[in-house]
């Protein structure tokens, strides 16, 4: 395996030369896309195509990318994960080994970006990740990158956001203790909100499956708590909102959640209880600022809906991968001196302005970027944009 | 102090719908000698039966406006019938041919619970129904306690049916047939009385009750889904044992019982521990009174 890697490795290295001293046309860079294009998410793998390729478009209609006084065509090669961890690998198997992609952009959910990630990582080729939130996408492989924030980090945003906007100090917490992704916001915020200089008065739990969370919700209205954190699903959340407004709870007490809780069925299942609550999102498209609202009205001009947060972080993946290219400054032709550079360039963005906030890499690859909060207005049926938070980064 | 009364009133709305349907595993063990595990799914469909009766309601009304009390009065009566005519089908067709089979009518009551659950699944799909309360709710403050129309609605309505069933059973020729079933089986048909028949006004009473606790615990926690009903049946069936199954003023304390430890385990440790130390206490309970609270010692017969 390793001897037939390393003559891939030779194969791609030689092809990369040839390619780069071929005198015919400007010169192209090849950037896989690996999507769920058909499968149970179809809508995940358009926005991500359509967005990748308006993107592409953009370099292209301004003359190309330009690294080191040299202009590139980009040229996307599509291909279609169906949904399926065993098919995303071989997806990104094909990109980097067949069709000698630079970087490789996607996969989208988590289950696909994981083997994804394992292939990239091992063939040494960078890749960015739009929209797989899951940690497990970026641990332990310096070859990969997101273009979206990881679940915990948004419990210290929340914490941040929470403090800041309602002058609290006094914080609680309400999850689920079955759930692993629940349990570390949890931690999360409580840690955050203590680094903070707050003070966790209520750190309450249930067990999955329950429906009454009567006694945790007094007993946290009984503690003084400010500000209630509730990083749940959008099934679970109304349950709690009801019970809390029947309470009094929310009387003194601002319940602001995750992005969990982002689905239409949200209203649909809490109505005018869960007004006014806010939660914090990888987008909206409201968001103000002219480089977003730009991006939104093109998008929309040119296929006819809303972008979604897959089509806005797969079109920052797009500009990410320009910045790292101006980064590593100059491509030799060889493919893997060429990749290891771009994967240098990614690792040296610092506060990277994209559609859908401002972002730098950790050393583990995931995004410190800037949150979105929304607020519930459920009679409009619409989760609108209220400010966007810059995380304070702790040493 | 209004903490231990908030807390007092959320053990006691809990309470009271745990006691409703821990009425129905113990009415039928007490004439059956049988547990009927299909009783939280039942409950479920009490649940799903009172939502789509008061969408028919509010359809045939259209736009007349009638009073919310006769919405939710109406749609409790649609639903005891429905899931009373639904329970005693399932038990002219699961439980009556295995009457003497103790251990396989269990299991078919098992496989009534999952037939319920998949064919609700079937007909509504997975989705969870948002179940829009039938009583405007008011939020009333009392020193500083938060009190809603609904946990009154709730408490008085399961009171109210709970002294209606201690009526039945106290004061009818029915409930007096029950009552000697439960004593001794084999002595009433000698008596000339109709042992299916009041097996089948046991069950019957048994999902009217299940179906106005779907219809109150609906309000309380309005979302419903299929289920909803295996946790709250095994919370009710542990009630049932606690205060002594087949008694049923056992079954009323048992669930207020558990209703007070759970939202108590809850109040007075880390929440973390709640179940945790519920079910201890409930553990200590059984072992010093291994029959229940009000339950009877086992007779031997000889």
């Amino acid at each position: 395996m390793r001897k037939k890697l390393i003559l891939l490795m030779i194969v791609l290295a030689l092809s990369g030369i040839l390619h780069s001293c071929a005198p015919a046309g400007p010169a192209e860079i090849l950037v896989g896309i690996n999507a769920e294009i058909t499968g149970a998410i179809p809508m995940v793998g358009a926005a991500c195509k359509n967005a990748a390729e308006m993107a592409a478009e953009e370099i292209n209609a301004a003359g190309g990318l330009e690294i080191g006084g040299k202009k590139y065509k980009i040229k996307l090669v599509i291909a279609d994960n169906e949904n399926k961890p065993e098919s995303a690998a071989a997806a990104a198997t094909k990109l980097i080994t067949q069709d000698k992609v630079l970087i490789h952009i996607g996969a989208n959910a988590s289950k696909n970006a994981i083997p994804a990630s394992s292939v990239c990582n091992e063939l040494q080729c960078p890749m960015i990740s739009p929209w797989s939130t899951n940690p497990n996408t970026t641990l332990y492989k310096p070859w990969v990158f997101r273009a979206c924030f990881i679940d915990s980090f948004q419990a210290g945003v929340n914490a941040q956001f929470g403090m800041e906007e309602f002058n609290a100090t006094k914080g609680a917490v309400l999850f689920d203790i079955g759930s692993d992704a629940c349990y570390y916001q949890g931690f999360f915020f409580k840690n955050t909100w203590e680094k903070l200089g707050g003070k966790i008065v209520a750190f309450e739990t249930f067990t999955t499956g329950d429906k009454d969370f009567t006694a945790q919700l007094t007993k946290i209205k009984e503690s003084g708590a400010e500000v209630l954190y509730v990083p749940q699903y959008y099934d679970e959340v109304p349950l709690i909102v009801k019970q809390a407004n029947r309470l009094g709870v929310t009387e003194k007490i601002h319940i602001i959640g995750h992005d969990g809780w982002e689905s239409p069925d949200l209203c649909k299942l809490c109505g005018a209880d869960c007004n006014g609550l806010y939660f914090t999102t990888h987008w909206a498209v409201d968001i103000a600022g002219a480089k977003t609202q730009a991006f939104i009205k093109k998008y929309k001009e040119k296929y006819g809906v809303d972008p979604d947060s897959v089509a806005g972080l797969t079109y920052d993946a797009m500009y990410l991968f320009v910045q790292a290219a101006k980064n590593c400054g100059k491509l030799t032709g060889n493919l893997a001196q060429d990749r290891k550079c771009i994967r240098d360039g990614l690792a040296a963005i610092k506060d990277f302005e994209g559609v859908t906030g401002t972002m730098t890499p950790t050393e583990q690859g995931d995004m410190i970027k800037s949150v979105h909060i929304v607020k519930i207005d459920c009679d409009a049926g619409v989760f609108r944009w209220y400010k966007t938070v810059q995380p304070k980064t702790f040493e | 102090m209004t903490y231990i009364l908030q807390q007092l009133i959320n053990a006691v709305q809990l309470g009271s719908i745990y006691a409703l349907i821990a009425l129905g595993y113990s009415m039928v063990y007490g004439v059956l000698r049988f547990i009927n595990f299909a009783h939280g799914d039942i409950f479920m469909v009490g649940a799903f039966l009172s939502y789509f009766a008061a969408v028919l309601i509010k359809r045939l009304a259209g736009a007349t406006a009638i009073p919310t009390a006769l919405i939710f009065v109406g749609s409790m009566l649609l639903a005891m019938l429905g899931t009373a005519l639904i329970t005693l089908s399932i038990e002219r067709i699961a439980y009556r041919p295995l009457r003497r089979y103790r251990l396989s009518v269990v299991i078919t009551a098992l496989g009534m619970g999952v037939f319920l659950e998949h064919m609700t699944l079937v007909i509504v799909g997975p989705w969870r129904i948002s179940f829009h309360p039938l009583i405007t709710e008011t939020v009333y403050k009392v020193v500083g306690v938060s009190i809603s129309t609904t946990q009154l609605v709730i408490i008085f309505v399961s009171i109210l049916l709970m002294l209606i069933l201690e009526f039945i059973v106290r004061q009818t020729k029915q409930g007096m047939a029950m009552r000697a079933i439960s004593y001794d089986r084999e002595a009433v048909p000698l008596m000339g009385v109709n042992v299916d028949h009041i097996i089948t006004l046991t069950f019957a009473i048994a999902s009217c009750l299940a179906a106005a606790g779907g219809l109150l615990y609906a309000h309380a926690y309005p979302i419903i889904e299929p289920y909803m009903g295996i946790m709250v049946g095994w919370k009710a069936f542990i009630s049932a044992v606690v205060g002594g199954i087949g008694v049923i003023r056992g079954a009323m304390l048992g669930g207020y019982i558990l209703g007070f430890v759970e939202i108590a385990a809850g109040a007075i440790f880390p929440s973390r521990m709640r179940d945790l130390i519920s079910f201890v206490v409930l553990m200590i309970v059984l072992l010093a009174k291994p029959t229940g609270i009000f339950g009877l010692p086992l007779r031997q017969k000889v």
